[in-house]
């Protein structure tokens, strides 16, 4: 078991660009049911092997894709993202970064007018992984080893530190989510959190958050109320300087809200295990379990 | 990307919004000039800087004569203009904005900004305006009223009324109000803004609505498509290091300690920062390479560093994903080679490439410490430059 994508989820790939054909190829060399590519005006031919198509609906019905995954540059997104939806895209899984946030809201509004059930991971994401059976994103596959810890994050290369910290000590993970570092992201900590506890595989998660905005705070009162599951934290940002957009654009501290204490503060009390030491993410899961 | 306050004015004049007269003026003279070409009373000199907290800081004056504009601009010209916001050695004012004075009836506040739950730009209105919007979200949450902004219908006439029965204006006053809030909203959507504030809006003992203050912040990430937007961007505002890596596109932020970072991610490189605290000395900068970074912004990255004088020692902590560590090790060598090293290096790899990238390095022949865990590099870096 996992959450959300597994050896049966099939995956078409939405830009195939020098980025998306390059990670298309490692997506396909991971094991992941890579099933369409959508390059409009390029339909009936195949790239790197795989089938392309020139809309998200002609890919769909020919292939039965349920997952797709964005490379598209941020100017076309917006469209991107509402074409997987109107072509019954399950999961719609966002890489791109540096997106207008205005076209996130725009994309928000149109997909809650059209009662749509798409589910948007990013955008601005590392993607999402159920180690040995789907990668989805832009994670290097090989750190990852299948097992019982889901691990969700709001950062890259600080998920893979979290991934590579447990892999090392031999605990795997049942999945991964990077969920990303804009303001507006489609699935949020809450989510993912949701999405683990109800999951048979996951036996603990890693939740690794950033300054910027509540999400953090929000997730430690649902851990409060629903999380029946051991929980360890990681607050990136605890010495970053007010008021300064630390290469996110959604890790940023404005008005006194968004600190790293704050969020600290209410996981701790949520019940959650904080390493204060990003090296000791893991070294935490193992104190917290061994207990 | 922030904006002075008279770009920011101008554009909300440009959509309807009421403001007073001004001229913007660039010396005490200047300022003399516009004083007697505005012909009024009592006018108010104001010091152009994006920081806010210029009134407490000494950077706004009343005056009632030319001679008390010159004055007043001489005086706000003279020093570097220290608020809570532009740090301890202050911003230097270049631009003035010369305004009207007027009878003020009320200061009330209005505000947009993003919701990240409702995933809507918010519109906010207060009674307590002239303060801190901050400071009152904290005391008196309640003051605060909002309407959501859909981005289809755009702020409807019926919510900026409720806004104004609420904030406690009087019906004669509605219409007026309705019409500047709708303005505001349209801005913010047109120019891609992520953060509009009137601070104060004021209700004039004559019954006008005023934009007195007027801040506004534009999402860098849609500046592609705002080119009127772009040309108002004012670079002696910013940090010319952080533009040197804008323009090398890395993520660079200076802060105040000593240990330069080069870090590969966003949230690994606060995380870095947080961990070189932890063992007891604090980061000189935020540094993201970015995740697709080449051999030469690599390199470009550490000479942005080299450049800081404050930086005793270099943290390098990279976990290649898509950036090989191959990459990464070349751009480091070649950096190196150019400038010379004169500092503690630790780096600490791990990922794509690593055994190739740890092997580049030890090639190389330089003095470079190598970690294996962030803890391992952090407590390295800091025992380095102890010593040093």
């Amino acid at each position: 078991m996992s959450v959300l994508v597994n050896k049966n989820t099939r995956v078409l790939v939405q830009g195939l660009g020098k980025a998306g054909r390059f990670h298309m190829a490692q997506m396909v060399q991971y094991g992941t049911k890579v099933v369409a590519g959508v390059a409009p005006g390029k339909g009936g031919t195949t790239i790197d092997g795989i089938p392309a198509f020139d809309s998200v609906a002609e890919a769909v019905k020919a292939t039965g894709a349920d997952a797709s995954v964005v490379y598209v540059p941020a100017a076309g997104c917006l469209d991107s993202i509402l074409e997987a939806d109107a072509a019954g895209i399950a999961l719609c899984v966002v890489i791109t970064e540096g997106i207008p946030i205005s076209d996130m809201v725009r994309a928000f509004a149109a997909l809650r007018l059209r009662g749509s059930t798409m589910r948007i991971i990013g955008p601005n994401c590392p993607g999402i992984i159920t180690p040995g059976e789907c990668k989805i994103g832009i994670m290097p596959g090989y750190i990852h080893r299948p097992g019982p810890v889901g691990v969700v994050s709001r950062s890259g290369t600080l998920t893979y530190e979290a991934v590579w910290q447990l892999s090392e000590r031999g605990i795997g993970q049942s999945t991964c989510i990077g969920i990303g570092g804009d303001p507006l992201i489609g699935t949020t900590h809450v989510d993912a959190l949701r999405l683990f506890n109800d999951d048979p595989a996951t036996e603990a998660i890693i939740m690794i958050g950033e300054i910027g905005g509540t999400a953090e705070e929000e997730a430690a009162a649902f851990i409060r109320k629903s999380v029946r599951k051991p929980v360890v934290g990681f607050i990136a940002g605890q010495t970053a300087p007010p008021g300064k957009r630390m290469g996110h654009a959604g890790a940023i501290i404005s008005g006194g809200s968004g600190k790293a204490a704050d969020k600290i503060a209410a996981l701790e009390q949520a019940g959650v295990a904080m390493a204060t030491n990003p090296s000791e993410m893991a070294a935490t899961l193992v104190k917290l379990l061994g207990k | 990307m922030k904006i002075h306050e008279y770009q920011a004015k101008a554009i909300l004049k440009a959509a309807g919004v009421p403001i007073l007269e001004g001229r913007v003026v660039h010396s005490a003279k200047g300022a003399a000039a516009a004083f007697s070409e505005l012909g009024c009373a009592i006018a108010v000199v104001k010091a152009q800087i994006h920081a806010g907290g210029r009134g407490k800081g000494g950077g706004v004056k009343l005056v009632r004569s030319a001679a008390e504009a010159e004055a007043a601009a001489t005086a706000i010209m003279a020093k570097p203009l220290i608020t809570y916001q532009t740090g301890p050695h202050g911003q230097k004012v270049k631009t003035l904005l010369v305004e009207q004075g007027c009878a003020i009836e009320r200061e009330l506040y209005a505000g947009i900004a993003l919701d990240r739950a409702s995933k809507l730009p918010v519109l906010m209105v207060s009674s307590e305006g002239g303060v801190e919007i901050e400071v009152v979200a904290h005391s008196h949450p309640e003051k605060i009223l909002k309407e959501p902004i859909d981005p289809i219908t755009g702020l409807l006439p019926s919510q900026a009324r409720r806004l104004a029965k609420e904030v406690g204006l009087p019906p004669a006053l509605w219409e007026k109000a309705t019409q500047f809030l709708q303005a505001l909203c349209r801005v913010y959507v047109e120019k891609d803004l992520s953060l509009a504030e009137i601070n104060p809006l004021v209700v004039t003992k004559d019954g006008q609505l005023l934009a007195l203050d007027a801040k506004m912040n534009f999402d860098s990430n849609a500046l592609y498509r705002q080119p009127g937007v772009v040309a108002l961007r004012d670079l002696d505002e910013e940090d010319p290091s952080e533009i040197a890596g804008q323009e090398a596109g890395i993520t660079y932020i200076s802060l105040d300690g000593n240990i330069g970072c080069l870090v590969n991610g966003a949230g690994l490189a606060m995380a870095t920062m947080d961990i070189i605290k932890l063992y007891g000395a604090a980061p000189a900068n935020f540094l993201d390479v970015g995740g697709g970074a080449t051999k030469d912004q690599v390199a470009k990255a550490f000479r942005l560093i080299l450049a800081d004088p404050k930086v005793t020692g270099i943290l390098i902590n990279i976990f290649g994903g898509i950036l090989r560590c191959t990459t990464l090790a070349e751009g480091i060598v070649a950096a190196v080679k150019e400038t010379g090293l004169s500092l503690p290096l630790v780096v600490r790899l791990e990922g794509t490439e690593v055994e190739q990238g740890r092997q580049i390095l030890r090639d190389s022949g330089l003095a470079i410490t190598t970690a294996s865990t962030m803890a391992d590099a952090a407590e390295k870096i800091v025992k380095a430059t102890a010593k040093a």
